[in-house]
């Protein structure tokens, strides 16, 4: 077991190095980089000499675009990196891990509060379809459920926000706080509310576009364990239908399903970047959507590597998991 | 992937004729299909039925099972599939009745249709009764049985053993959790030891080394002769009337089908209960049934004792079923078998339906279908081949 996950781990640094390099290529070569989008403007009126331009790149690390020389600052990334330095990031002027460990937690509540709803109300309608298969029911919540899953976020956040924010004048537009109001310092639960008064349209985007998979792949895996022969055998037994659906059904459901759960919960860290967007919250998508656009390097390298690891992590995860729901699973 | 089926017409293939639904006829079809299936399960989602419903008298006390004029439809898109078609025949007390023939002629459907267990909604009965003597004397006519009062007859009072032991047993419990759970629902004031105490001592009286050990196990630790085992062990806890043997030892390899075999005839001269054996295997047959009904696409073409099925087959269907197992004196080193194939079920022509296999096929046989001809108090066969019965009591044979 133990053997098992440290084998896993060993590979998974493996992988974590080969997406580094991918990442790190894939930023340096984009063609415009930090320094020219900060310096476009200076350049153009005079005030800036591309001598200037080019003693700021140099400063920065960003002259050499040759192979060796990404090659060269890529290995210097790695160093300090191994030791746990991500660097400094260029926009936020902040070290970066500390842009990270200061917004990934708003991602998180918003992604976790949503991955809760979501679980709530996708498994017992998946179920509730499964067992009427063919019903009214079962068609309208899969026809709902698909239309979670196709709408893209931005469109349904539009949609939510013109009909509650716009016309109805239900919810705020967009931030974290209301902007016009000034709250005591120590008006903590005014100050909390407030917030979360903020966050209810984002989670319910979030909710709506996933609730739908996790219905859809409740309902699949259902049908699946319904027809098959122990059912028939635990019908035979003379249980209820009941019984049958819950502790015989469900439980062989659970297995694809907590797996698949469960790997999902290293990702909550990862921010919600359109719809954090759309809603102008400040959360770690949000942060890392605008690093990309400047072409801070360091942030998207810390950024990108966070995701990659919560990846890995996630597998590794959902594949442990399988040896705790599944008694056939045996890891070695 | 929608479109195309869209246009590509549903097929029906059939032996001699293959042909395809237009979009009128398939769109009358499913109303037609939900119209009917509307109407039967709301007969059957029926609540606080009266008994006097649901309870009647045998015709023979001796009896445990009557089926009578069974019909069991399948209703699905491309038509019904009469998978029972008028079945009749008895399971006396403490006798053990062997179903054959080939795969999908409605073995399985009809003992299914005895355990409510046809698969809804397509699945339905749609004539016919089934007249079952409980151990507590009334007599019930179990498709008209409410849900909630088969769920105490089933796998207290009939309990069935299935083919496939590998996927019969749910994988993510253990063995005894699985055993437990039938007593704990059948048994009034059954507490976990007791229950515990007793799934032991059934796998222990199967023939389970280790009893105790098997308990703690998972399915997937056993081997597929342990597990068809358990699964008699299982059937037998709440000490049934009848046990529905699914072709108990098609999965099996030849040496623990034997070893299964053998349990079987022990278990029920010690439950004194009724067995009914369903296989296409003639040797099994052989060796454990009393008596023995012989099915074809949906119907019984003949039915009689062991000795009789055996020894004096009268319908051409039964005689190449006969001549098709191995005997080990064959002079030429082939296998006889019967042409052809079961005809498609769906819209099934009213003449025998064995007519397109037939090798003693005559003019008359293309007329309606035979009626069940009688030629012993216990043999009966549906041809006309032998003619008019010997057996004087002809009027008994109505089918």
């Amino acid at each position: 077991m133990l053997k098992y996950i440290l084998k896993r781990l060993g590979l998974a640094f493996i992988i974590l190095i080969g997406a580094s390099i991918l990442i790190y290529m894939l930023s340096m070569l984009m063609p415009a980089d930090f320094i020219d989008t900060q310096t476009a403007a200076a350049l153009q009126s005079g005030a800036m000499t591309m001598d200037d331009v080019m003693r700021l790149k140099e400063l920065y690390g960003l002259a050499d675009k040759s192979f060796g020389g990404i090659m060269k600052s890529y290995f210097s990334w790695l160093k300090s990196a191994l030791s746990g330095d991500l660097g400094f990031s260029f926009l936020y002027q902040k070290p970066v891990t500390k842009v990270l460990s200061e917004y990934i937690w708003l991602s998180f509540m918003i992604a976790f509060i949503s991955y809760i709803l979501e679980i709530a109300i996708g498994i017992p309608m998946g179920i509730k379809a499964s067992v009427n298969q063919y019903s009214a029911y079962d068609y309208t919540v899969s026809v709902f459920a698909m239309m979670g899953t196709a709408l893209p976020s931005f469109f349904l956040s539009a949609l939510l926000l013109n009909v509650f924010a716009i016309k109805l004048r239900i919810f705020p537009l967009q931030g974290l706080t209301t902007a016009t109001k000034i709250f005591d310092k120590n008006a903590y639960i005014q100050i909390f509310l407030d917030k979360a008064w903020h966050l209810v349209l984002p989670i319910t985007v979030l909710t709506l576009l996933n609730a739908g998979y996790i219905m859809k792949f409740t309902r699949t895996n259902m049908l699946e364990v319904l027809n098959s022969d122990y059912i028939r055998t635990a019908r035979a037994k003379g249980l209820s239908e009941k019984t049958v659906t819950y502790k015989h059904a469900f439980r062989n459901t659970m297995i694809p399903l907590v797996t698949t759960l469960s790997g999902m919960i290293p990702g909550l860290f990862g921010g919600a970047m359109i719809t954090e967007t759309v809603f102008a919250i400040p959360g770690i998508g949000y942060m890392a959507l605008r690093a990309t656009l400047q072409g801070d390097i360091p942030f998207i390298m810390g950024y990108n590597m966070f995701l990659a690891v919560l990846t890995v992590l996630g597998m590794l995860i959902s594949d442990l998991m399988y040896m705790v729901v599944d008694p056939r699973v045996k890891l070695s | 992937m929608g479109l195309k089926n869209f246009f590509e017409r549903k097929k029906i293939e059939g032996v001699d004729n293959t042909m395809y639904l237009t979009l009128r006829e398939e769109r009358r079809i499913s109303k037609e299909n939900n119209r009917i299936i509307k109407y039967y399960e709301r007969q059957k989602a029926r609540k606080n039925v009266p008994e006097e419903e649901y309870l009647t008298q045998m015709r023979d006390p001796n009896n445990v099972v009557e089926f009578d004029n069974l019909h069991t439809y399948f209703f699905t898109d491309v038509g019904t599939v009469k998978s029972v078609n008028g079945v009749t025949f008895d399971v006396p007390i403490g006798k053990t009745v062997g179903m054959v023939g080939e795969s999908g002629c409605g073995k399985s459907v009809t003992s299914l249709s005895l355990m409510q267990l046809v698969q809804a909604p397509t699945g339905q009965i749609v004539e016919g009764s089934i007249r079952y003597q409980a151990g507590d004397g009334k007599c019930y006519d179990i498709p008209k049985v409410p849900k909630d009062r088969m769920l105490k007859l089933r796998g207290k009072e009939i309990s069935m053993i299935f083919q496939e032991p590998m996927t019969s047993l749910n994988p993510v419990f253990r063995i005894g959790e699985q055993m437990d759970e039938v007593i704990l629902l059948h048994e009034e004031g059954a507490t976990p030891e007791i229950a515990k105490e007793r799934s032991i001592a059934m796998l222990k009286s199967v023939g389970i080394p280790m009893p105790d050990k098997i308990y703690t196990k998972y399915p997937h630790e056993l081997s597929g002769g342990m597990r068809q085992r358990v699964m008699i062990a299982m059937a037998l806890l709440c000490n049934p009337r009848l046990i529905i043997a699914d072709e108990p030892t098609t999965a099996l390899d030849v040496t623990i089908q034997a070893q299964i075999l053998e349990l079987l005839r022990e278990v029920k001269e010690r439950i004194n209960g009724s067995i009914m054996l369903i296989t296409h295997d003639l040797g099994v047959i052989a060796e454990m049934a009393d008596l023995v009904v012989v099915m074809y696409a949906g119907r019984i073409i003949e039915k009689g004792t062991v000795r009789e099925i055996f020894h004096d087959p009268k319908h051409p269907y039964t005689i190449g079923l006969m001549r098709s197992k191995p005997s080990g004196k064959l002079k030429d080193n082939r296998l006889y078998s019967i042409k052809g194939q079961v005809p498609n079920p769906i819209n099934m022509p009213d003449h025998c339906y064995f007519l397109n296999r037939c090798d003693m096929a005559m003019d008359i046989c293309h007329g309606e279908y035979p009626k069940m001809i009688q030629y012993s108090p216990t043999h009966f066969a549906a041809c006309y081949l032998c003619g008019e019965s010997s057996f004087p009591k002809n009027d008994l044979a109505k089918e």
